[in-house]
């Protein structure tokens, strides 16, 4: 592969198709051609030309459009897959087992398959994530592959170009005029008033506008690229963090992945529209569906351990802010958002229980069990008291004689006590349930008499934090100044020359909007009456018109 | 003309390996991520103190040099309770050959975790995390989970679900200090 040396004496790029000084064609197929392919300017486009070690094979693989294009598609039509059935993120399951048995009970033998494919979890395989990768690699090396050698051809390009590159263009006429230098003069005054870049080589004029625009697609891959880097970031530690947690009234919790802040939840709020207050806009809403939320709230304290605190400590938190986290109204901090994303009213906190002699109903006095923190026992008058021995807050029922519970949650609360009045200083045991006691060690003149019960809410909170943002935005924005410069902005060329016979050529190229640069032309010819130009590719094809790059 | 080929293979070499190493990374982090978003065997175990029911100080920086067999559980879990006798039989092998044993409780209250190891006679120590902040920094998914945790304060083994005594016995003498 020898580098060409054209006839004007430039020295081309091995696989250059037009010289990129004068613009001669360089090999028997382009001279051929009765128009030249002006894309990315004749130039050599080095994936075309070097194909010899097996690193050359793969940049040639990523650098050709068409496979770019199919890894777009390939990777369109795999997003889509993903959207048939849900992802497994918004299944409501967490074990494996789990996900499995709910994609097969509500989605069947293909939800099943669905699963077993991996298609339930597309967006995190390797595969797609590889996919994108590979989309990413297009696309730099793509653009590094065009972008370079068009710019080196247009630094190149020189006011005089052969003829044999003019006949080829596709704008073109050729005539003789009166008074050629004459002619060219007023050319060159009235396309610099138009805002052309005009310069002059002798007898060979060119003049140009909108270069820029030509490196539009460039810019608008360099945004992509970059909103690619930032979402590739959120895998490393530190960038992004998207947690959930509960937290109940009065309680006071670790934020996860905060690295040492504490929520703690003072109240949550939950309003609805009353019909008086709004009977102009959700009047008939109300009537309809019963109530509109107006408001979900957190009315929450922030907390921060002291500096190298370790996991587990739970004095000198220091109080940083009170603060409401509202829907779309977060919690900010260091990064940081909590948001209100999920409730659960009236969870029960504290029940206030009395007791009494079961005949008389006569009271030893009452006393209240925080549900999150009973204690062992609890005093009454005159020497009463009430042992609790065991706690079960979310009882299922006996399995073997021994009491079961589920889960911490008070969903179910029950409580093994023993009751202590002075008729029975050695107690009498009672198994408290709601609604319901059993007495396992016979029959008690004593119970314990359900008064009131006391609730909390619950508040579902999302913790997050996103450091790749300000990335993505910049990539966002880059990728739109690419689009607007290589949409909005065309990229003109005229060429007029007179010959050494005295004939006056003109020629003309752009890269987008023909119909503009033959008006612009039009204008410049009534003045400087120029020889007669016409769209040699309009002639040709009238069928396949406007083919445009 | 053979230096601009060297050159351009050492450039195309280049730029493809940094994409690639890029990927491949990102995609080997994603994918882990799914299991364990912060701990993996050979990590550092994160430090944290915690008072037992005895009124104890435990913080796993001062156990170096020992072996830490740290178990997470709660009361309502099966599995947790079935496993406690077999624990603290193998506590009572293994404390006196600088193997540690610790199990955390998962924000229940004083009286249903006293109650609990009055019940099952346990003599291990037993903590409470009560505003789940270890829980957090181990990242705990499932109960039980138990961490094997070296002399050297690293991560030996991470382990969920039930474990039957012999499994506990072999995982003591595998952080048992040499």
């Amino acid at each position: 592969m020898d580098k060409i040396v054209c006839t004007c004496g430039n020295v081309n790029p091995a696989g250059t198709l037009l010289c990129e000084s004068c613009g001669r064609p360089l090999n028997k197929e382009t001279e051929d051609k009765k128009l030249v392919d002006m894309r990315y300017e004749g130039s050599a486009r080095r994936s075309q030309t070097y194909n010899k070690t097996i690193i050359d094979k793969v940049w040639n693989f990523f650098s050709s459009v068409k496979v770019g294009v199919w890894l777009i598609i390939i990777i369109l039509v795999a997003a889509s897959i993903g959207t048939i059935l849900p992802q497994v993120f918004y299944v409501p399951a967490t074990s494996e087992v789990d996900i499995a048995a709910y994609y097969e009970r509500i989605y069947g033998t293909f939800g099943t398959l669905y699963y077993e494919l991996g298609l339930s979890d597309l967006y995190s395989s390797w595969w797609f994530q590889a996919l994108v990768g590979m989309l990413g690699i297009s696309l730099i090396i793509a653009s590094l592959d065009r972008v370079i050698p068009l710019y080196k051809s247009l630094k190149k390009q020189k006011t005089k170009r052969h003829f044999s590159f003019l006949k080829r263009q596709r704008i073109y006429g050729i005539g003789n005029i009166e008074n050629g230098e004459e002619s060219i003069k007023k050319a060159e005054e009235k396309l610099k008033t138009m805002r052309y870049n005009v310069k002059r080589e002798g007898n060979a004029l060119l003049a140009e506008r909108g270069r820029f625009s030509r490196w539009g697609p460039y810019v608008n891959h360099l945004g992509l690229i970059l909103f690619l880097f930032g979402v590739m970031l959120r895998a490393l530690p530190g960038f992004y963090v998207d947690e959930t947690m509960w937290l109940r009234e009065g309680e006071r919790l670790y934020i996860p992945e905060t690295n040492g802040y504490f929520l703690e939840s003072k109240e949550f709020i939950y309003e609805t529209y009353s019909k008086e207050e709004s009977e102009e806009v959700y009047g008939d809403a109300i009537d309809r569906v019963g109530v509109i939320a107006k408001n979900y709230q957190t009315n929450v304290a922030l907390y921060k351990g002291p500096e190298g605190a370790v996991a587990g400590h739970l004095e000198d938190l220091t109080f940083e802010k009170e603060a409401a986290i509202q829907v779309n109204k977060p919690l900010k901090f260091d990064n940081f958002s909590v948001f209100q994303m999920d409730f659960r009213l009236d969870e029960l906190a504290s029940m206030t229980f009395q007791l009494q002699d079961k005949e008389t109903a006569e009271s030893f006095g009452e006393f209240t069990i925080n549900l999150s923190d009973p204690q062992p026992v609890y005093e009454l008058s005159n020497g009463s008291k009430v042992e609790i021995l065991d706690y079960y807050a979310d009882f299922t029922g006996f399995e073997e004689g021994v009491p079961q519970s589920q889960s911490p949650l008070p969903n179910n609360p029950a409580f093994l006590v023993k009751m202590y009045t002075p008729e029975f200083p050695n107690g009498e045991t009672s198994f408290v349930m709601i609604k319901e006691t059993l007495e396992p060690l016979g029959e008690n003149k004593h119970k314990i008499a359900f008064q009131s019960v006391e609730t909390r809410d619950v508040s579902g909170l999302t913790i997050r934090k996103d450091l790749t943002l300000p990335i993505l935005m910049l990539g966002g924005l880059i990728f739109m100044i690419g689009v607007a410069q290589g949409s909005y902005w065309n990229h003109r060329r005229i060429w007029i020359q007179q010959l050494e016979d005295g004939q006056v050529v003109i020629a003309a190229h752009t890269n987008k909007n023909w119909l503009s640069i033959l008006r612009d032309m039009d204008t410049v010819s009534e003045l400087a009456n120029l020889p007669k130009y016409e769209d040699q590719q309009d002639e040709d094809s009238k069928a396949d018109k406007e083919e445009g790059v | 003309m053979a230096q601009s080929k060297k050159q351009r293979f050492y450039i195309r070499t280049a730029i493809l390996a940094v994409l690639t190493i890029a990927i491949v990374f990102t995609i080997y982090s994603n994918v882990t991520k799914e299991k364990n978003t912060v701990l993996q065997v050979g990590d550092k175990a994160p430090d944290f103190a915690l008072v037992d029911l005895e009124g104890n100080q435990h913080r796993l920086s001062d156990y170096k040099g020992e072996g830490v067999f740290l178990n997470f559980w709660g009361t309502w879990c099966k599995p947790c309770a079935t496993e406690m006798p077999a624990m603290d039989n193998q506590y009572n092998v293994y404390k006196d050959q600088g193997v540690q044993t610790l199990a955390i409780n998962i924000g229940e209250s004083n009286l249903k975790v006293n109650s609990f190891k009055n019940s099952y006679g346990l003599s291990f120590p037993i903590a409470i995390d009560q505003n789940k902040s270890v829980m957090e920094s181990y990242n705990i998914a499932p109960l039980p989970t138990t961490f094997l945790i070296n002399p050297d304060g690293r991560i030996e083994k991470i382990i969920k679900g039930e474990m039957t005594e012999q499994d506990i016995a072999a995982f003591m003498e595998q952080i048992k200090p040499s």
